[in-house]
C-alpha cells in the first residue's frame, strides 16, 4: 500500500533513461567492435588460410592417364595396342548401399567371386575420394544395354570405355613383348615417392619383358586437370588442364614373321629359339616354348587360368631365352677353340690321336668321347667338324681354367647379356675363385676337362648361347642383344660389350671354316642339315646331358623318360662370307643338336636369308591353344 | 525557450499533446518515420540482392519472400497507425493470448528434428514464440510503467514471473535460443526502467554460477553438442563442426573485397549449410567481403541509433521503455547471428534479422518497428512546433 505513495517523477524517469540508452549505445557499439575484430580476423588477418581452405573444398585434381606407347615389330606389325573396352565403374561415394547395389549388378550382369574379391580389395584399399573402382572389365554389348535398362536403379554406376592392352598376337611374344597386369600390394610396396604420384589413380603397369623393363617409355607422362565441384562431389566444370604426353612407341629388331618360323618350327617342344642380327646385336626372334596368351592378364586372370599356367609341367611361363640355364656341351668348342689358339696353348695344325677317350697322367679316370670308337688323328678343325671331346679335353688341360675363363667371358658366357628385358640370369662359366668362394673347394684338373667340352658346372642361357655365336661371327666383336631398334621414333643404340682385337684373323678363319665344315662337310655332325641348301652357313651342335651319366654305365635314351633325355643344342650363323644372321636353338630333350635343334635353325636361316615366309594361313590362335 | 518549456510540459502531461492544436506534417499523418523506413528500405533491399545468390537465383524463393516483404511493410504502416494508448492497456491480453498459444503449441504444435515450435493454420504455419518476441516487452514496458521508476523489489517479482512462464514454455518445445531471447526482451525494459546496478551485478553473478549446474541438468546433448562445436570444430568435421568450418571458410575466403555477387563457391557449390537462412552472412562476407560486412553493420548501427533517438524521445516511459527495448532485442539478433556465423556463439536457430529468408521473423520484426514509427511519429507532433 506504500507504493501508492510513491508518485511518478516524468522527469527523474526521462533522464535515467537517456543514460541507460547512452550506455546501451555503448555496449553496441563495443558488441559491434567485437563482431568487426572477428570479421577482419577471418578475412583479412587469415584470409590465405581460408582462400585455400575454399579452393581445397571445391577444386579437385583429376589425373588424365596418357596413352601407353605401341609396340611394332621391324616391319611395323603391331604387338601390342590399345583397344576401347566397356568397364563397369562404382563410385563407392555415390553408392546408397554398396552390398545391395552389387547383388543387383549380380542379377544383371554375371560376376564372378573372384571379380567381387578383387573389387572389395580395391574398395578397402588407400584410395582418392571420388575415384570410379573397377567392376566388371570387357562388358559386351548385351550386358551394357541390360545395365542402360536399370540405370535409374543404380546409382554410382557407370559403364565408360577406356583404353586396354591389347596383344593381337599374344601368343608369339608372350615373353618377349611381355604384358600389363594389375598393380598388386607388392608393387605398391616397393614404388619411389614418384612412382606412387603416378600410379594413384593407375590399375596396370608393365609386369614382364618390354611392358616391364621400357615401363617410364612406354607410360609417357600423366596429365593433369583441376576441376570444380560441390559439396556432393559432382564435377561442374573443368578450371585447369595439363594434357597428358602420350607414351613412346617401341619399334622393335624383332621380325613378326621370323618369329612364327620359330614358333612353327618348334612345334609342341619345349625349348628356346633366339636369332641375333651379328652387325648390331638387335634380336630378330626370340622365343620360349610353349608359351601362353598374354591377354589373359590385361585385366586380370582368372584363378582357373592361372594355375592352369604355373600347374603346367611345361612351365609355359618360364622363360626359357634369358632365365632357362642348359649346359652350352658341344656349342662352346669353338669358343674354346678360339682360346686355345689364341693363347698359343695349340697352333692350328696341333693334333692327338682320339682313341674315344681321355686319360689325366696319375689318373685313372676315363674321359669319355660321345664315339666310343674315337676320332683317330684330329686337329682343332677336325675336331669342331666331329665334335671331338678327346681333342677339347687335351685343348683345355693345356690351356688351363684361367685362359678357358678369360676367352669364356669375352664371349659373354657366365655374363649378363644386359639385353633390354628384366629377370636374365646370368648362366655360368666357371673359374677358380668362383669354386673357391661358391663350393669352398680347390680346382681339379678334372673340371677343367669338363667345361672343355662345356658341361660340369658350366651353364649358359639360350640368349648367351646366341651371343656368343653372333661374336664369333662378328670375329670378336660382342654386342649387347636389344630389342628395342627405335624408342618413339628416335633410333637406339647399339652397344659393344667387348671386341677381342688381339685374336689374329687366321684364328678366326680356322674356327668359322670348321664351323662350315659341320654343315657342309660329309663327317659334319651337322650335315643333315646341310642338304639342299643354297647358300653356306655355319654351324655347330651339342648335345647336353640332363643326368649325370656314372662311370662304366652305358647311356640308353629308350631307358630314360622323355624328360630325362639329353637337351640338344645348335649355334650358328649365315650367310657364311658375310655373317647376317646368328642363331641359338635349345630343345629341352631333343636328344641329339644335329636331329632335333639344327633343323629348326635351318628354318629360321632359309627364311632370312631368302627373304620368305610361308603365308601365314592359319591364325595364330588357332594353330596351337595347349600351352 | 519557449519550446523547451512547452516540450516540458507535454512531456510531463503526455496526453494533452492530442488535445493541442497542431498542422501536422505529411510522414506525421501516415505515421511514419521517414528516416527509419529509408534505413529499413535499404536494409532489406540489400537483403534481397544476398539472397537472390544464396538461393542461386530461385524465383519461387524469392517471389514467396517478396510476398512476405509486402505483407511486413503494410503490417508495419498498420502497426504504426494504432494509438499506443490503446496497445498499453490491451497489453495485458495480447500477452495472455500469446501464451495461450504457447501452450497449444505444446499440445497440437508440429514441427521437425524433435521440436515442436509451429502451429499450422490450414496451409498457413506460424510460431507462437515470435509473437511473444514483440509481445514480451509490450507487456514489461506496460505493467512497468504504470508504477514509478525505477521499479521496485516487489513489481521486480511480478515481473520475473511474467518473463518465466512464457520463457519456460519456449524451452519447453525445445527452443533454447528463441526462450532466451524472449527472456532477454522482457529483461531489457527492466534495464531500462532503471533497475539499480547492484541487481544486474548480482544477476550476472547469479548466470556465471549458474553456468554449471546448467550445463550438466538442463541442457540437451545436441545443445552441449553445440557449444563444443563452438570451440573445438574440428572435433567434429564432417558432422556438428561442419557448419560453422564451412562458414568460417566461406567468410575468411571473401577477403576484403570478395570474390563478387554469385560467384561465392563455398555457397553455390552447397559447402555451406543453410545459406539462405541463418548462415545468410556468410554468403554476404563470401561475395561482398570484409567490405560488405562493415556495410551492413553500418546499416545495422544507423537503424539502431536511429531507434534509440526515437527512444530517447519518447513521450513517456512506457513509449521510451517500449522502443528501447525493441532497439536493443533487434541489436542482440544481429550480434547472436552474426556472432553466431563467425563461430563466436554457439550455433542456434537465429536468422540474420530482415535478411535472412524466412516470413514470421520478418513480419515480427516489421511489426516492431511499426511500433516505432508510432512511437516516433506521435512525439513528433509536439517536437517539430
Amino acid at each position: 500500500m506504500r507504493e501508492r505513495e510513491h508518485l511518478k517523477d516524468h522527469h527523474r524517469e526521462a533522464s535515467i533513461f537517456t543514460g541507460r540508452v547512452i550506455v546501451t549505445l555503448f555496449i553496441v557499439l563495443v558488441m559491434l567492435g567485437v563482431l568487426l575484430t572477428r570479421y577482419y580476423s577471418l578475412q583479412v588477418i587469415h584470409y590465405q588460410n581460408y582462400a585455400t581452405e575454399s579452393d581445397k573444398n571445391r577444386i579437385l585434381v583429376q589425373t588424365i592417364i596418357p596413352n601407353r606407347g605401341l609396340i611394332y615389330d621391324t616391319n611395323g606389325e603391331l604387338l601390342a595396342d590399345n583397344r576401347p573396352s566397356f568397364t563397369l565403374f562404382l563410385i563407392p561415394e555415390r553408392v546408397n548401399d554398396v552390398s545391395s547395389t552389387l547383388s543387383l549388378l549380380k542379377t544383371i550382369i554375371s560376376i564372378n567371386d573372384q571379380t567381387l574379391q578383387e573389387f572389395y580389395d580395391l574398395l578397402n584399399d588407400e584410395r582418392p575420394p571420388y575415384q570410379a573402382i573397377p567392376l566388371r572389365h570387357r562388358l559386351t554389348e548385351e550386358e551394357i544395354a541390360r545395365l542402360a535398362v536399370n540405370k535409374y536403379r543404380l546409382s554410382g554406376v557407370s559403364v565408360d570405355a577406356q583404353l586396354v592392352r591389347s596383344y593381337p598376337k599374344p601368343y608369339l611374344f608372350a615373353h618377349t613383348v611381355g604384358y600389363v597386369g594389375k598393380i598388386n600390394k607388392k608393387e605398391k610396396a616397393r614404388f619411389s615417392e614418384e612412382e606412387r604420384k603416378r600410379y594413384k589413380y593407375m590399375l596396370t603397369i608393365g609386369k614382364i619383358g618390354l611392358e616391364k623393363y621400357y615401363e617410364s617409355q612406354l607410360f609417357g607422362e600423366m596429365g593433369y586437370q583441376n576441376v570444380e565441384k560441390n559439396a556432393l562431389g559432382r564435377v561442374l566444370r573443368t578450371l585447369e588442364r595439363v594434357p597428358p604426353v602420350s607414351g613412346k612407341d617401341l619399334r622393335l629388331y624383332m621380325d613378326s614373321r621370323l618369329q612364327k618360323v620359330a614358333w612353327e618350327a618348334m612345334g609342341n617342344r619345349r625349348g628356346a629359339v633366339v636369332a641375333i642380327d651379328v652387325k648390331t646385336g638387335g634380336v630378330l626372334a626370340m622365343l620360349s616354348t610353349p608359351t601362353f596368351n598374354t591377354n589373359l592378364f590385361v585385366t586380370g586372370i582368372s584363378h582357373k587360368d592361372y594355375s592352369a599356367l604355373t600347374n603346367s609341367l611345361d612351365l609355359p611361363l618360364f622363360d626359357r631365352t634369358i632365365q632357362g640355364r642348359y649346359p652350352p656341351a658341344s656349342t662352346v668348342k669353338p669358343a674354346l677353340g678360339i682360346a686355345g689358339l689364341a693363347s698359343r696353348s695349340i697352333t692350328p695344325t696341333y693334333r692327338i690321336f682320339d682313341p674315344g677317350y681321355y686319360k689325366l697322367e696319375n689318373d685313372d679316370r676315363l674321359y669319355r668321347d660321345w664315339n666310343p670308337r674315337g676320332h683317330g688323328w684330329v686337329n682343332v678343325h677336325k675336331a669342331i667338324i666331329e665334335s671331338s671331346d678327346t681333342f677339347f679335353y687335351d685343348m683345355a688341360y693345356r690351356t688351363g681354367v684361367d685362359q678357358l675363363y678369360h676367352y669364356g667371358s669375352q664371349f659373354g658366357l657366365g655374363k649378363y647379356t644386359h639385353i633390354d628385358i628384366p629377370n636374365e640370369l646370368s648362366g655360368l662359366w666357371p673359374s677358380r675363385e668362383w669354386k673357391r668362394s661358391a663350393r669352398q673347394l680347390p680346382w681339379f684338373p678334372g673340371d677343367t676337362l669338363n667345361i672343355g667340352i662345356g658341361q660340369g658346372d658350366a651353364l649358359a642361357t639360350p640368349l648367351q648361347l646366341a651371343v656368343m655365336v653372333s661374336t664369333i661371327a662378328n670375329r670378336g666383336v660382342r654386342h649387347k642383344p636389344r630389342l628395342v631398334k627405335e624408342i618413339g621414333g628416335e633410333p637406339a643404340q647399339s652397344e659393344v660389350v667387348s671386341a677381342m682385337e688381339n685374336v689374329s684373323d687366321k684364328y678366326w678363319d680356322v674356327v668359322h671354316n670348321a664351323m662350315y665344315g659341320v654343315v657342309h662337310a660329309s663327317n659334319g655332325t651337322g650335315r643333315r642339315i646341310g642338304r639342299g641348301i643354297n647358300y653356306k652357313m655355319a654351324g655347330k651342335t651339342g648335345t647336353a646331358q640332363v643326368v649325370g651319366i656314372k662311370q662304366g654305365e652305358k647311356y640308353d635314351s629308350e631307358a630314360l623318360s622323355e624328360r630325362h633325355r639329353d637337351h640338344a643344342l645348335f649355334i650358328g650363323f649365315a650367310p657364311f662370307d658375310a655373317p647376317q644372321i646368328a642363331i641359338a636353338v635349345i630343345v629341352e630333350n631333343g636328344e641329339a643338336g644335329s636331329s632335333a635343334a639344327a633343323p629348326v635353325a635351318r628354318k629360321l636361316f632359309d627364311a632370312y636369308i631368302s627373304d620368305e615366309y610361308p603365308e601365314q594361313v592359319q591364325s595364330e590362335l588357332a594353330s596351337r591353344r595347349k600351352p | 525557450m519557449s519550446s523547451v518549456r512547452h516540450y516540458d510540459f507535454l512531456r510531463r502531461m503526455p496526453e494533452a499533446s492530442h488535445d493541442l492544436r497542431q498542422r501536422l506534417s505529411f510522414w506525421q499523418v501516415i505515421h511514419i518515420d521517414p528516416i527509419l523506413l529509408l534505413l529499413l528500405f535499404a536494409l532489406t533491399v540489400c537483403g534481397l540482392w544476398v539472397l537472390y545468390s544464396a538461393s542461386e537465383g530461385n524465383i519461387r524463393m524469392m517471389q514467396r519472400q517478396g510476398v512476405f516483404f509486402v505483407i511486413a511493410y503494410i503490417g508495419l504502416f498498420a502497426v504504426a497507425q494504432v494509438r499506443l494508448s490503446l496497445v498499453a492497456r490491451w497489453s495485458i491480453f495480447l500477452y495472455l493470448g500469446g501464451v495461450a498459444l504457447l501452450i497449444a503449441v505444446l499440445f497440437i504444435g508440429v514441427g521437425a528434428k524433435g521440436a515442436q515450435r509451429w502451429l499450422s493454420l490450414g496451409s498457413f504455419r506460424f510460431q507462437p514464440s515470435e509473437i511473444m518476441k514483440l509481445a514480451m516487452p509490450i507487456v514489461i514496458s506496460a505493467y512497468l510503467s504504470s508504477k514509478a521508476l525505477p521499479p521496485r523489489f516487489k513489481h521486480i517479482f511480478w515481473l520475473l514471473i511474467l518473463v518465466f512462464v512464457p520463457t519456460s514454455l519456449i524451452m519447453l518445445q525445445p527452443d533454447l535460443g528463441t526462450s532466451i531471447l524472449v527472456a532477454a526482451s522482457g529483461l531489457i525494459v527492466l534495464f531500462y526502467a532503471g533497475l539499480s546496478w547492484r541487481y544486474i551485478l548480482a544477476a550476472f553473478t547469479l548466470i556465471v554460477m549458474s553456468i554449471w549446474p546448467m550445463w550438466q541438468y538442463v541442457l540437451r546433448d545436441y545443445q552441449r553438442q553445440r557449444v563444443i562445436t563452438l570451440f573445438d570444430p574440428e572435433s567434429d568435421p564432417q558432422g556438428a563442426g561442419w557448419n560453422i568450418i564451412q562458414s568460417k571458410t566461406a567468410i575468411g575466403s571473401g577477403g576484403i573485397t570478395g570474390k563478387g555477387w554469385l560467384e561465392g563457391t563455398q555457397s553455390h557449390l552447397n559447402f555451406l549449410p543453410e545459406s539462405h537462412t541463418d548462415f545468410i552472412i556468410a554468403v554476404l562476407a563470401e561475395e561482398f567481403g570484409f567490405i560488405g560486412v562493415v556495410v551492413l553493420l553500418a546499416l545495422y548501427l544507423l537503424i539502431i541509433f536511429r531507434g534509440l533517438v526515437i527512444a530517447v524521445n519518447g513521450q513517456d516511459s512506457f513509449r521510451r521503455l517500449l522502443a528501447g527495448s525493441i532497439t536493443l532485442t533487434f541489436f542482440i539478433y544481429v550480434f547472436v547471428n552474426v556472432g553466431m556465423v563467425a563461430g563466436l556463439l554457439p550455433v542456434v536457430g537465429v536468422p540474420l534479422p530482415l535478411v535472412s529468408l524466412g516470413g514470421t521473423s520478418l513480419v515480427t520484426l516489421m511489426l516492431g518497428f511499426g511500433v516505432l514509427m508510432a512511437i516516433s511519429t506521435e512525439q513528433r507532433r509536439v517536437v517539430n512546433k
